[in-house]
């Protein structure tokens, strides 16, 4: 087994133990803290993809906007832990259950498919995830939904403001 | 490294998101499963793209096909920010209403 590979292992238990960890964690604070170690694996798999625009990007909007906003949102409202409702133990039971089937199928589909066998993913190599060639390419073939996106901003942000005014 | 395994990967982080979507009743928990969910898809966008980029590769090098799913995952993550101020401006509101965030609160939309 080479570095390549042992770090791919390691980044991917991390993520899927963090990420039962926001489920099972009772406290919303927990959960969130669980989720950014989440995106900080998944930052992970983006260096090792070589893509490092999206890496840097992933840290900085995620982990450093979107959560700060979640955690500001529980920390203003205050809700005590043991006070949360739970659901009942067959509805949980069901939406595991439903969700592991999900799971099992999909992977299933995937080990069928014929056109998967022998792809390999290029790794620690190419330059298609520097910031270079991704500027160009989005301001050359992708400026229109680039400017698109900050009416979808402005919209958001009207939108936030007229719902929390009221 | 085969796409596989990065398929597999991003299955079970998906997977987890939909369990905890249907499992959790407080709303910032299911909100948070949702970005979980979408950073799964983002991932396996850039797995696909990479797979992509390095068949393109050994034929003429040099080659930039494949950038487009980066660019993708970059609007996702314009879209998916936009979505969470909005959406916890929602979750706010509701607060302010029932002072719970319990989704099970939502129903009564019906009436």
């Amino acid at each position: 087994m080479n570095t390549l590979e042992i770090l791919f292992y390691a980044l991917s238990v991390f993520a899927i133990v963090s990420a039962i960890m926001v489920l099972v964690s009772k406290n919303p604070i927990h959960s969130v803290l669980w989720l950014i170690l989440v995106f900080f694996a998944i930052s992970g798999h983006y260096i090792l993809l070589n893509a490092q625009f999206l890496a840097i990007v992933n840290i900085i909007v995620y982990a450093g906007a979107i959560m700060v906003l979640f955690l500001f949102v529980i920390m203003l409202m205050n809700v005590q832990s043991d006070k949360e409702p739970q659901k009942k133990l067959l509805i949980k039971f069901i939406g595991v259950l439903s969700g592991g089937s999900l799971l099992t199928l999909l992977i299933a589909l995937v080990k069928q498919t014929a056109q998967l066998e022998g792809k390999q993913v290029l790794m620690k190599e190419g330059t298609i995830g520097l910031i270079h060639p991704l500027g160009k390419a989005l301001f050359n073939d992708y400026v229109l939904p680039f400017e698109i996106s900050s009416v979808l901003f402005l919209s958001a942000m009207v939108g936030a403001v007229i719902i929390g005014k009221k | 490294m085969p796409i596989q395994y990065y398929i597999f990967f991003c299955l079970t982080l998906f997977s987890i998101g939909v369990i905890g979507v249907l499992t959790r009743r407080n709303a910032i928990i299911v909100f948070m499963c949702i970005e979980l969910m979408l950073n799964a898809v983002n991932l396996l966008l850039v797995a696909f793209s990479k797979m992509y980029n390095g068949a393109a590769l050994q034929i003429t090098p040099g080659s930039t096909a494949g950038i487009d799913a980066q660019i993708f995952v970059f609007f996702i993550m314009v879209v998916a920010a936009a979505e969470v101020s909005v959406g916890l401006a929602i979750i706010v509101m509701m607060f302010r209403n029932t002072h719970s965030v319990d989704i099970n609160f939502l129903n009564r939309l019906k009436n």
